[in-house]
């Protein structure tokens, strides 16, 4: 198989040589590739402008024998441009990247769902839909919901007991009930739980009824889990602007 | 696909249906090992590790590189030396605008005919001497030393925008060119720049991007072009 075609999302690119670029992209049918995009950084490139973070494309791959190389892109959302025109967008959308490229480890293996919702993500970001910092709590939620990590806003996360319950801890899996709680859990607002419950459900209007207070607090909860659950830090989080 | 196809599946998805996989431990991944593996003995791998470290150099250059080094003549390797050495020893960079620079000023900044009152935003020295084969610039520079990357761990404060806010708090600068590359990183950091600017009572320009002059209109990519038809300019009259 000397070509072949795929849609994809460019999530990171690092450059190679001269005028050339390594693009990691996540597609829709063979998950993680990493591509060789040939002269891509000179200003009379045909299509760097399409192999940039953030770019929805449909890409024509060459196998090679280490890389694949490049051979053709078309734009199918070009979401770059409005994600860097506003740096709020920008913060967040790169981080849902970054968590992208880390939820998905191998190269060549489908991971259809990450791709969609990274998709679905990034198409709400750049046309703001809902405030930036909400589109990516509710990206890492469900990102790390699909990788097998589900948060549990409501029911204990130990035991199972139907909630609500008013603490919560990390390492458990959300909520957890009275006997449950590992000692030193905090105690998160009641609407932050909802939130949270309404984050990973895609339930919008409670989600963007949210006060900022609330916000703040479940944004800092789902950094926690999700430092905790990807084991590593996630370096662009650190960077997140909120308004 | 076509896009109007994967924009459709892509709403159905965000926000779909959810259902709820059962929580797990955290599984052992771990960083990817950096280092390449070391298949050579000592002093020929740590040269490899070495030459691999540098921009545009992957494993197999660093290789090539290495081995040309070992056959070549001491003399040779010596004069390398010497330049590496050099450099590090004469060339600083400029305390005002961060350009490489041979004394405390670099040239420009010590240039007096130069004009205070327009400062040009780059991200690294060679853009300086891009920008100065034009002869279209007669201001100042400022060099911020890279673009803002989160994913690279590169933010605001590891880059000299506190410097540039320094040397504009006094009123004599007039108009600030932002002249970052064109590409997301860029993008995002003059984005950053003219609204950390836009405070002040000073002009801020964006280079303008638009078509490779020499080439055909229709060979133009969409996003190229459109933002030609952005940065347009009235002609005439
Ligand atoms: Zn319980
Ligand atoms: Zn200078």
């Amino acid at each position: 198989m000397p070509l072949y075609r795929d849609d994809a999302i460019v999530l990171r690119t690092q450059k190679l040589g001269e005028a050339d670029r390594i693009v990691t992209f996540l597609t829709r049918e063979r998950g993680k590739v990493r591509a060789v995009g040939r002269g891509v950084r000179r200003t009379s490139s045909r299509f760097g402008a399409r192999l940039e973070p953030f770019m929805a494309v449909d890409v024509q791959f060459h196998t090679g024998r280490t890389l694949d190389t490049v051979t053709q892109v078309e734009t199918v959302g070009a979401y770059a441009r409005r994600v860097c025109e506003d740096y709020e967008l920008y913060t967040a959308g790169t981080a849902m990247l970054e968590a992208a490229d880390r939820l998905v480890d191998q190269e060549h293996e489908p991971a259809v769902q990450q791709y969609w919702l990274l998709a679905g993500g990034l198409r709400a970001l750049a046309e703001r839909h809902h405030a930036a910092g909400l589109v990516l709590d509710s990206y890492l939620l469900r990102a790390l919901a699909v990788a097998g990590w589900a948060l549990s806003p409501i029911d204990c996360a130990r035991c199972g007991e139907p909630g609500p319950h008013h603490a919560f801890n990390v390492a458990a899996g959300g909520a957890v009930c009275p006997r449950c709680r590992p000692p030193g859990s905090p105690s998160p607002a009641p609407e932050t739980f909802t939130l949270l419950a309404a984050l990973l459900s895609g339930d919008w209007s409670t989600a963007d009824t949210a006060s900022t207070r609330h916000r703040n607090e479940a944004s800092g909860l789902v950094a926690a889990y999700s430092q905790y659950y990807l084991e590593r830090t996630l370096r662009s989080l650190r960077m997140v602007e909120r308004s | 696909m076509s896009g109007a196809v994967a924009a459709g599946r892509a709403a159905a998805w965000w926000p779909g249906p959810w259902t709820r996989p059962v929580p797990r431990e955290p599984s052992s991944m771990s960083d990817s090992p950096r280092r390449l593996c070391g298949v050579y003995e000592g002093a020929v791998q740590d040269l490899i590790d070495e030459l691999g470290r540098l921009p545009g150099v992957g494993p197999k250059s660093a290789q090539r590189i290495a081995f040309h080094l070992l056959a070549a003549d001491d003399h040779e390797v010596k004069r390398l030396v010497d330049a590496l050495v050099e450099v590090k020893r004469r060339v600083r960079f400029c305390e005002l605008c961060g350009n490489v620079a041979e004394a405390e000023l670099c040239r420009i900044c010590a240039d007096p005919r130069r004009s205070d009152e327009v400062i040009c935003v780059v991200e690294e020295p060679k853009d300086v001497v891009a920008i100065e084969r034009t002869r279209e610039f007669r201001g100042r520079y400022h060099v911020l030393g890279g673009a803002i990357n989160p994913i690279d761990n590169v933010g605001p404060d590891d880059l000299r925008i506190k410097e540039l806010m320094s040397r504009l708090a006094d009123g004599t600068v007039q108009e600030v060119i932002i002249a970052t590359d064109p590409n997301v990183e860029g993008e995002a950091t003059a984005t950053y720049l003219s609204r950390l600017i836009g405070s002040l009572e000073i002009t801020v320009s964006r280079l303008a991007s638009g078509l490779p002059v020499g080439g055909d209109l229709e060979y133009a990519d969409e996003v190229t072009l459109g933002r030609a038809f952005e940065g347009r300019r009235i002609v005439g009259n």
